[in-house]
């Protein structure tokens, strides 16, 4: 029987011809998608990960409403030129709680995959409320409203439990506190407790130059100021050490 | 209306304005408010049309003179569905034009709401999900029905499948608004759009394989084969990209259960197949009738079909990872994503001969008829666009255009080339049909459109690939010792030029696709335009034979 003759079976019965379809699509992601998720060293072992902290996660969640991933990519690529230009390539273990990931497909703008550190906060509430007062060639839009706006402190605990059950590893400790963590992250007056012992390398100051107010612009430059500095990525294992680890 | 059908529906309104209003009450964020009250309108307008002697949609019907006598198909889902193509296909090219020029000229960016970052969603998602998903709803209506000879099954539901859609449309749009996004590309809607669009699939689905289940023809029609494909496999991407942990249910925010490389891989598998599933195999389906029946010429291979199809279907999910070179993902993931996205120019090309080679033996209608001019563009973009493709999912030359406008320029000439223009040829073919009328109102002005289109895309498409390997080239430039020669903001800068030629494109495009409004509306209007026709050379079969007098002398 040739081929079209065999065929004429799938073309009569619609519940045939989508099973088949459905077979012939699942496979491609199956052999590619699911092995990520148990194939150990997907993601490196590396020292200082941690969950964001409470104000660095509402500032990822402005990060992610204003779309700045669609000009902005988190993924520095292994090439002599992006690593000296914005520093050591990117590691999987980085974006390991993320979610969602913010790799970026688009450079419109520079990478930001190591913005922390890099600039000073005033820095980043003048670029943000006019980006080209600070780099006349920009073509980003303004954000001062962030610097009027009063943070939506909102719910945190239950922001970091939605978290917890997509598996971030915050404490019942970190998930209780987090109200007072978001408060006292961002305000010199505040105690901040235990904040920088449960989350190591957690900046707590005034962000964006008035401490009377937690603004969406305190939230922002929080998380940026933190992209890329938590990982001493110089100790990460090299490539040649990882590709003799069973599995690779 | 029936008295009973009347008070259910006032007493369903009233209900769904109730529950909007609570939801709104409590809701944890102004933009889930936002959503509810937006359900409570629709609920208001249920409410209203059951309750009293005022019918919006049948007001509408009347405006837009939708034949009121019954047909031998149910055409009215389709008649909505070429209207809608056409309201957000000028909605989605104008948010493309504007935020084209944000790029260009920085100051036209208006904080908060029409920022760039939260418009350029709106772009995407009502050029593709609108546009397009309107186009393929309604012509799968169509082309089902015809090639089954048989009625829609379950019409109610069609109807459902119809307004459901544009409220799923409404809630993403305004939703990238006011911030509402889970920021995954092309899939940004929140949760509860997600599970409202899903409930709409579902019902899709039902419609289109009950119709195929109650056919008169023993055979299903190759392009049902790929209509099925493509809502089989983007309820499967939907489902399973749009996994995540809302933070409350009476709040719009949600965290994806994948975090970090194994979230980028679901989302470049989703997203690489929302380009091969919804705008690759939908609009083949698409070209598998309207090309043959405007040609009427039978499809050139059947073999070719059964090949292709499968080995399209099979090859395309294999291609997300090529959206992912030299990140973080692993390598194995990469070089398999790389070898398969090859691969797969071979079935794309046995798509666009397919259609192509149908036009054997009606080549000079390319002369004659301005819709097969279109449809044979749109197919000429398809494989130029499914060779670059290819070609870009090489590791070394992505290494250059990953994150350069080259990308946004091959998108386009998809999009604006093969999209665009076949959807549009597929318009033009249905509204005289739908409507009742002898052709389009004119066939000139349909010429113009075809021009003005493609000189747009020409514009478009060079400008990027310029901009494109420009960016790459900076980047990376050294100078002789050793430094890097650009900074970031000098590239920014170097990109003015490309920026305005590409948005002066999108212009042209877009004018085309107002003439084609004006055109369409002419045509429900019922009138014809009185134009020279489009070839006076006139075919004589009386003069096609040699010359047999011997009258002629040559010259001295």
């Amino acid at each position: 029987m040739s081929l079209a003759e065999r065929h004429k079976k799938l073309e009569r019965n619609v519940t045939l011809l989508g099973v088949g379809v459905l077979v012939t699509v699942a496979i491609g992601g199956l052999v590619e998608i699911a092995p990520l998720f148990w194939i150990d060293n997907t993601i490196e072992k590396v020292e200082g990960m941690r969950p964001y902290t409470p104000l660095e996660q509402a500032g990822r969640d402005i990060y992610v409403r204003e779309g700045c991933y669609l000009c902005h990519s988190q993924m520095i690529r292994p090439f002599r030129d992006e690593v000296e230009r914005y520093g050591h390539y990117s590691l999987a273990a980085e974006s390991m709680y993320d979610h969602p990931f913010q790799w970026g497909s688009k450079r419109t703008g520079p990478d930001l995959a190591r913005v922390g550190g890099r600039y000073s906060d005033e820095w980043h509430v003048q670029h943000l409320t006019n980006p080209q007062a600070v780099v006349p060639e920009s073509v980003m839009p303004q954000y001062g409203f962030l610097a009027t706006t009063d943070l939506a402190i909102g719910d945190p605990e239950a922001t970091l439990k939605a978290l917890t059950r997509v598996g971030v590893p915050y404490s019942e400790e970190d998930i209780a506190k987090a109200t007072q963590d978001i408060l006292a992250q961002g305000n010199p007056n505040v105690d901040p407790g235990d904040l920088a012992e449960r989350y190591p390398k957690a900046q707590i100051r005034d962000f964006d130059g008035n401490p009377n107010r937690l603004t969406e612009m305190d939230a922002l430059i929080a998380y940026l100021q933190m992209l890329g500095t938590l990982v001493d990525v110089n100790s990460a294992a090299a490539q040649e050490d990882l590709a003799k680890e069973k599995g690779r | 209306m029936h008295a009973e059908a009347a008070l259910g529906r006032s007493l369903a309104g009233f209900g769904l304005i109730v529950l909007a209003l609570v939801v709104a009450a409590f809701a944890k964020d102004a933009g889930f408010a936002a959503h509810a009250v937006i359900v409570g309108i629709v609920g208001l307008a249920i409410a209203i049309s059951g309750a009293t002697r005022f019918d919006p949609v049948g007001a509408a019907r009347k405006a837009l003179k939708m034949p009121e006598l019954a047909s031998r198909y149910d055409d009215d889902p389709v008649r909505w569905g070429v209207i809608a193509t056409m309201f957000w296909g000028i909605a989605g090219l104008a948010a493309g034009l504007f935020i084209a020029l944000q790029l260009a000229f920085p100051v036209l960016n208006f904080e908060p709401y029409l920022n760039f970052g939260r418009l350029r969603p709106l772009h995407t998602s009502a050029v593709i999900f609108a546009f397009g998903g309107n186009a393929l709803i309604a012509t799968s209506f169509y082309v089902v029905q015809r090639t089954c000879r048989a009625r829609l099954a379950l019409p109610g539901v069609a109807r459902f499948v119809f307004w459901g859609y544009q409220l799923f449309i409404v809630l993403a749009a305004t939703g990238y608004l006011l911030g509402v996004t889970q920021s995954r590309e092309y899939a940004e809607p929140e949760w509860y759009v997600d599970l409202w669009l899903t409930i709409v699939w579902v019902a899709y689905a039902a419609v289109f394989i009950g119709t195929i289940l109650k056919r008169s023809e023993p055979h299903i029609y190759v392009a049902n084969w790929f209509y099925l494909a493509f809502i089989i496999t983007i309820a499967m991407l939907h489902i399973v990209n749009n996994l995540a942990m809302p933070v409350s249910l009476l709040g719009a925010k949600s965290y994806s259960a994948f975090a970090g490389v194994q979230d980028a891989l679901t989302q470049w598998w989703y997203g690489h197949n929302a380009v091969g599933f919804f705008l690759t195999a939908g609009f083949l389906a698409m070209m598998y009738y309207f090309v043959p029946k405007q040609a009427e010429r039978p499809v050139y291979s059947y073999r070719l079909s059964i090949i292709h199809f499968w080995s399209l279907i099979f090859l395309y999910i294999w291609a997300g990872p090529h959206h992912l070179h030299y990140t973080a993902l692993p390598d194995w993931a990469q070089t398999l994503g790389m070898v398969f996205s090859i691969i797969l120019w071979m079935p794309s090309w046995g798509g666009m001969i397919n259609g192509l080679m149908t036009l054997n033996g009606a080549w000079d209608k390319i002369r004659t008829d301005p819709i097969i001019r279109m449809m044979v563009m749109a197919l000429a973009f398809y494989g130029m666009s499914t060779f670059e493709g290819p070609m870009l999912s090489i590791k070394a030359v992505n290494s250059l255009s990953h994150y350069t406008d080259w990308t946004i320029g091959h998108v386009h000439s998809g999009a604006l080339g093969w999209n665009g223009l076949i959807t549009f040829a597929c318009v033009y073919y249905l509204v005289p049909r739908l409507w009742k009328r002898e052709r389009m109102y004119s066939l000139r002005l349909i010429n113009t459109h075809f021009w003005l289109a493609t000189i747009g895309i020409v514009f478009y498409a060079a400008s990027m690939w310029v901009a494109g390997v420009m960016q790459g080239l900076m980047w990376r430039e050294y100078s002789p010792d050793g430094y890097l020669v650009w900074s970031f903001a000098d590239t920014v800068d170097a990109m003015f030029p490309m920026y305005v030629a590409r948005a002066f494109g999108g212009l042209l495009y877009i004018s085309g696709a107002i003439v084609m409004t004006y055109n369409v509306w002419m045509t429900i209007a019922g009138k014809l335009r009185d134009e020279k026709p489009m070839t006076d050379a006139a075919y004589d079969p009386e003069a096609d034979r040699p010359i047999t007098t011997t009258t002629a002398v040559p010259a001295e």
